[in-house]
Formats: C-alpha cells, sequence, structure tokens
C-alpha cells in the first residue's frame, strides 16, 4: 500500500503496478485500460509517493507474478547485483536527481544499465519532464555495429524502408536507389513484406543481397517477417543478416505475436550462425510500440508505458543492432495526438537507452490521430538532440504499404545538418566514394547515369 | 508554384515502377514546395475524411428505390472524439437504437447496415453505387433482405448487435476505412455469417478498397454475392470461407 496526503486528501495506492499507472503522464490507452489516474491531483499525488519509493522495491515486488509470466521471470533472473549496488540506496526520486547530476557520465551510466530493471527505468521516467528524458538520454551512448557501427555520438542513422503494396522488386529497388542517393540506409534497409511467404521474403532477401554485393555498400539488410519465416530460412542458408521480431512486455502478448523467449533464443542462435557480420556480431532487429500489450489484452493492468519498458528486458538480452520503438502507429486509442506520441517516443528513447539498447524510433503519425508533419519535426528534432540512434528514412514520408506517415530522406538530412550529425562512418565514407556526398556531409547533383540508376534500368 | 530552385532528381526515370514518392528533387535538402504542398492536400483530404458524416437524408434519398425499410441508429461514442479515444463504445448500440430493434420475429437472410468508421465519405460516395448492383442480384436470388440500417460513429462489430436484433443469417457491413495518403474514400464489405454480439475479425470476411479509383462496385458486387452464396452453402464465413473462394485473390 502507497499513499500520499494532499490538503486532507489521502490518495492510496495498493500495489506497486497501481502506483506506477495513476503516476504515469496522461494518454488515451491508460483512459481505455481503465488505469489512469482520475485527476490531475491525483497524477501528482501518485508520482510524489512514487518519488519516495525504494529502487530495491522493485526487485521485491513485481508487477505480473513470476510464475505467471516469463518476461518477468527474465527481469528478475538476469538482474545484475553487482551493477545495481552503485545505486541500490536510492529511492526512485533520488535516482532521478542522480541520473541528471553532471557526475553521472556515459561511463557511469554504462556500469549501472545492467543493474536498472525495466520497472525502474518506467518508474523514474514518469518522474521527468521532457527536457530530463532528453539530458539523461543523451549522456548514454550504446554503440552495436555489423558491417558498420551504428551509435557513435555525432552519428545518426536511417532505416532505409523502401515497402512496396505488392513487393514488386522493381518498385522495391527504385526506392532503396532513391534513399540510398539521399544518404539513407545506414542503419538496414528493412523492407515490411506484404506477404509473409517464405518463398516472398527469400526473394527480397536476395535483391537487397545482391545491390548490396554489387555496388558494395558497407550496411546490412532485414525483412521483417515473423521470427518463424526467418528462422527456417536461416536453417536453409538464405541472406540472412538481421533476425526481426515485434516483442511486447509480457509472456501473454508475446504469445499473441506467435513468439515466447525460447523461439527468439532459437533464432538468434541460427542467425548468429550464420556468420554474415563483417565488424560486428549484432544481429537483432526488435520493433516495440506502446500500446501494444492492451491492444492484445495482455496488459495485467500494468500501464502501457511500463509494459512497453519491460519489453526491452527481452530486447537487451540478445544485443540487438537496431531497437525500434513504433511510436505513432498504433493510433488514437492508444496516444492520441502529437504530444501523447511526441511524449511516448522521448520515454521509450530514454527507457531503452538507460537499458543499454541501441534505440531508434519511428516517428509516425496515422491519419486518423490529431498529428502532422509539424509535430514530427517537433519530435525528429528533439530525437536528435537526444542522440537516438537512427530514424525510418521513406520516399517522401509516405509508406504506401503500412499506410501511415513516417520520416523522409530529407528530413534525416534536415536533422544531420542542422545538428551536425553523420551517418555511420563507413557508409559516410561510401557514401563519398559513390560521388553522393562531399566530405562535409554536402549532397552532390548526382548524374542521371550514375551507375547505381543505370544498374536498375 | 515555381520551383526554380529545387534541384532536378536524377531517378525521374524511376517513377514508373512504384507509387511512392520517389524523386522529388529537393531545395537544399529540403521538399520542393510543390512536392510539400501535394503531400499537405493528401493529408487535409484524409483528415476531412476522418471528420466526415454520414449523409443521413442523401442516402436514404438514393436507397429509396429498394423499397425497404430504413432504421437510422448511433453507436455508443457520442461524438467523433469519442469515437477516436474508445473504439469500445463504437462496437456498442447506444440505448435508443437497441429499443428501435426489438420485436424481430421474422428472419430475413441478409443484413446491409451502413457505417461511417474512420471515413463516412467513402460509404457516401460508394454504398449507393455498390448496392444498385448487389440488392438487384440478391433479389434475383430469393436471398430476403432486413431493414436498412445507417449507422453513426459505428466500429465493425457493431453489425453482429444490429445483425443479431434484427435476426438476420448474415450481416453485410459496408464501412469507411482507415483514409489513407492516396485514398481517403476506401469502403470495406464485411460479411458475418451467424452474426453474434462477441465475434472476432476471424469470423468474417473482409473485401477491401471499394472505391472508383480501387475495385470497381461491379467486381465488388459479384466477390460479395459469391460469398454470400458460399457462406450460406457451408453456413459459416471467415478464415475458412476465404480459402476455397475461387473468385477471390
Amino acid at each position: 500500500m502507497y499513499s500520499f496526503t494532499i490538503r486532507n486528501k489521502v490518495y492510496r495506492f495498493n500495489d506497486l503496478k497501481t502506483l506506477l499507472a495513476k503516476a504515469s503522464p496522461y494518454r488515451t490507452g491508460d483512459v481505455l485500460a481503465g488505469v489512469c489516474a482520475e485527476s490531475y491531483e491525483e497524477r501528482v499525488a501518485a508520482q510524489i509517493a512514487l518519488a519516495d519509493v525504494p529502487l530495491k522495491t522493485f526487485l521485491n515486488e513485481v508487477i505480473i507474478p513470476y510464475e505467471q509470466d516469463e518476461v518477468t521471470r527474465l527481469i528478475i533472473d538476469d538482474h545484475n547485483f553487482a551493477s545495481f549496488s552503485l545505486i541500490s540506496h536510492l529511492t526512485v526520486g533520488e535516482f532521478r536527481d542522480w541520473l541528471l547530476s553532471n557526475e553521472t557520465d556515459t561511463e557511469v551510466l554504462r556500469s549501472v544499465e545492467a543493474g536498472i530493471t525495466p520497472e525502474m527505468a518506467a518508474a523514474v521516467s514518469k518522474l521527468m519532464r521532457n527536457q530530463d528524458l532528453i539530458a539523461v538520454a543523451k549522456k548514454c551512448e550504446v554503440i552495436t555495429a555489423f558491417r558498420n557501427t551504428i551509435g557513435l555520438k555525432g552519428h545518426f542513422s536511417t532505416r532505409l524502408q523502401p515497402n512496396h503494396p505488392t513487393d514488386d522488386p522493381k518498385g522495391i529497388a527504385a526506392s532503396i536507389i532513391d534513399g540510398l542517393l539521399y544518404g539513407s540506409g545506414d542503419a538496414c534497409i528493412g523492407i515490411n513484406p506484404a506477404t509473409d511467404s517464405p518463398a516472398a521474403v527469400l526473394s527480397l532477401l536476395n535483391l537487397i543481397d545482391t545491390l548490396r554485393q554489387q555496388f558494395e555498400i558497407p550496411t546490412q539488410s532485414c525483412i521483417l517477417s515473423h521470427i518463424t519465416t526467418t528462422l527456417d530460412l536461416v536453417n536453409q542458408g538464405a541472406p540472412v543478416d538481421l533476425c526481426f521480431q515485434s516483442i511486447g512486455g509480457t509472456e501473454k502478448s508475446n504469445a499473441s505475436f506467435g513468439i515466447n523467449l525460447a523461439l527468439i533464443d532459437e533464432a538468434y542462435q541460427a542467425t548468429l550462425s550464420l556468420n554474415r557480420g563483417t565488424i560486428g556480431r549484432n544481429v537483432m532487429y526488435f520493433e516495440t510500440g506502446q500500446g501494444s500489450e492492451l491492444s492484445a489484452n495482455a496488459h495485467h493492468g500494468v500501464d502501457q508505458q511500463t509494459c512497453e519498458a519491460r519489453a526491452y528486458a527481452i530486447a537487451r538480452k540478445y544485443k540487438p543492432l537496431l531497437v525500434n520503438t513504433v511510436v505513432g502507429f498504433i493510433g488514437p486509442e492508444y496516444l492520441y495526438d502529437g504530444k501523447q506520441i511526441i511524449r511516448a517516443a522521448l520515454e521509450d528513447h530514454f527507457c531503452g537507452k538507460l537499458l543499454g539498447l541501441p534505440m531508434g524510433v519511428d516517428v509516425c503519425y496515422t491519419n486518423h490521430a490529431e498529428a502532422d508533419q509539424d509535430d514530427m519535426d517537433n519530435l525528429l528534432t528533439l530525437l536528435g538532440v537526444a542522440g537516438c540512434n537512427f530514424i525510418m528514412g521513406i520516399p517522401g514520408s509516405d509508406d504506401i504499404m503500412l499506410n501511415y506517415q513516417s520520416t523522409s530522406f530529407h528530413d534525416a538530412l534536415y536533422l544531420r545538418k542542422t545538428l551536425g550529425l553523420k551517418p555511420a562512418p563507413e557508409f559516410e565514407r561510401w557514401l563519398i566514394k559513390q560521388g553522393i556526398t562531399d566530405d562535409k556531409g554536402g549532397l552532390l547533383q548526382v548524374n542521371p547515369s550514375h551507375k547505381l540508376i543505370s544498374g536498375l534500368l | 508554384m515555381k520551383d526554380k530552385l529545387s534541384i532536378p532528381d536524377p531517378l525521374i526515370s524511376l517513377k514508373e515502377f512504384t507509387a511512392a514518392r520517389i524523386a522529388i528533387g529537393r531545395v537544399g535538402n529540403s521538399i520542393p514546395l510543390k512536392q510539400s504542398m501535394e503531400f499537405k492536400l493528401a493529408h487535409a483530404h484524409a483528415r476531412d475524411a476522418v471528420y466526415s458524416t454520414l449523409d443521413v437524408d442523401g442516402l436514404i434519398n438514393k436507397l429509396k428505390v429498394f423499397e425497404l425499410p430504413l432504421f437510422h441508429l448511433h453507436s455508443q461514442a457520442a461524438n467523433r472524439q469519442k469515437y477516436l479515444k474508445r473504439p469500445d463504445l463504437g462496437r456498442l448500440l447506444s440505448d435508443e437504437s437497441k429499443e428501435l430493434l426489438t420485436d424481430f420475429t421474422t428472419k430475413p437472410d441478409v443484413a446491409i447496415i451502413i457505417v461511417d468508421g474512420l471515413s463516412a465519405t467513402a460509404v457516401n460516395e460508394n454504398a449507393p453505387g455498390l448496392l444498385k448492383i448487389l440488392v438487384p442480384l440478391l433479389t434475383a436470388a430469393k436471398i430476403s433482405i432486413a431493414p436498412l440500417c445507417l449507422v453513426e460513429q459505428g466500429r465493425v462489430a457493431i453489425g453482429d448487435d444490429i445483425a443479431s436484433g434484427l435476426n438476420a443469417k448474415l450481416s453485410l457491413l459496408l464501412i469507411g476505412e482507415r483514409p489513407g495518403l492516396s485514398s481517403a474514400d476506401s469502403m470495406g464489405a464485411y460479411l458475418t455469417y451467424n452474426p453474434q454480439p462477441g465475434l472476432t475479425d476471424e469470423s468474417r470476411n473482409c473485401i477491401s478498397n471499394i472505391r472508383k479509383e480501387g475495385m470497381k462496385y461491379k467486381q465488388a458486387a459479384e466477390k460479395i454475392f459469391y460469398l454470400i452464396n458460399e457462406s450460406f452453402k457451408r453456413k459459416l464465413s471467415g478464415v475458412a470461407l476465404k480459402d476455397n473462394a475461387g473468385l477471390l485473390r
């Protein structure tokens, strides 16, 4: 039982799960789930009560029972007490101040990350303003590698997303070339296939792999099929660079995705065994997004941001190359407008980074959300300042397969230029060699006879 | 809009391969004004579609040729804002609407339910045209039709409440789909055999993208007619029906 009294009104919160939910900044998904604070005052009361909870409590009071949920078991069993020792005496509120203090730098943050549980990260984020989330995330540095290096300070990458409603090879190739000529694609070239059929996925894998080898592009490919499809293809020796899967923060939500930890284990080991990375062995690509647990009716009364942070426990077990929170895709019943989408994205980026994940964000919205390009420009800029590892690159922001709006190739160029950020170093050298950018990152005028274009025709 | 500052895109020749917004050029590093405005206009159409309302009078006028009784119903979502935030309320009929549907003793074959969904524009524009072809097909095949229903602030599952209230053996629900940037007027048709409250999407068949620039009315009507016949023959709808439907893609 937790409580706080404001002007003789006593606010009681039965358990940690309730306290976390009531302390969460307002969003439609928590209202839909019936776990949201009922007044502004109750929310602040919950936040003040939460600030006094010792971090140690999170190791003793789990929010979804250990016996019922393998994600809880993973969180508890993999918790690193040695890393935790530096912060074990703190309350959630003291943890927030500690994170912001000047002495807590990149190295210190890295040394405690294995001692932080997702619920601790979610809890502290609920006490933080957007600028706090940005300031702390900026101090984190999570570097991963496969054929290039992603996440170095001062660098900013993009996943080139050349989707096509019928997976037409020429249509996809045209979008890939377009993106490469705008300097996009260093995080990966990643396609959401229109169907999950193994034959279709294999032909897309071959398409990108051929292109990559032909032009010696220092990047990796990913077809975002279901993990079972990818696993079968890996076992057949298909050119799988990265193994993709959407994940959620509860065992039940993962069951609704048709996955569990044993399956991810198997796919991870299989993909590693292909040994295709030239400079690194980060082979997993995970996608998440607040609200997926509620959408699967698998949230156990836990607020959507805490559920999201729990998914990161799964992600970090498999040392992924990329983790992408697809923040605005889920719709207005979970995140209603630009304000809620922006807040959620900053929370996800912060929590992921704090837990040691190479966070990227799909800065996006659907047409029934109260959001537009201006909101995305704001979020994009905030994430650039916060040191986000990567965003999506989609022709003109318009994904014609998934029918939502994300970030364009131009958006990434805007951010690189205004904030002085560069692509992954290996990819940057390739762009210069191809005559696509100059050595300061400026785009060059490419001739229609450039071999990347003539190669396709 | 002149765009003499924008740098021509070397990829113009690749545009024929995809509807994606490739080769849009740039001013500095930014999207040229012309392309920026095209995008904004497409988004404006999608937003207007989300906030469009069911043209009840216009629809009643166009549908009276079928000489069927007609009900005007409403979900429990009082307005569009509530509708967007609470999908659960859009799946339930308001109490007043429920009252209207009591005392049905006949057992019609098909209930046709027209719902605004996320684009009322889509059903305003496409439902009458589709029904003009479909209803005669049903009538000729001696398939009886329940009173037509027009529903505001509704989602797909509201059809289960309505059709079971009307004692119909099958429901055909026409609903405005979530508007995309290239299609703000796309209508979906959902077919459910033995509709009951609490059913989920796997018990339905869906035909999507019905509109003038998408799936044409005649093709859509024939597909729906085929599915209705198959559904009655096999006494089911949903995933199992789709597998064997030769006419379907």
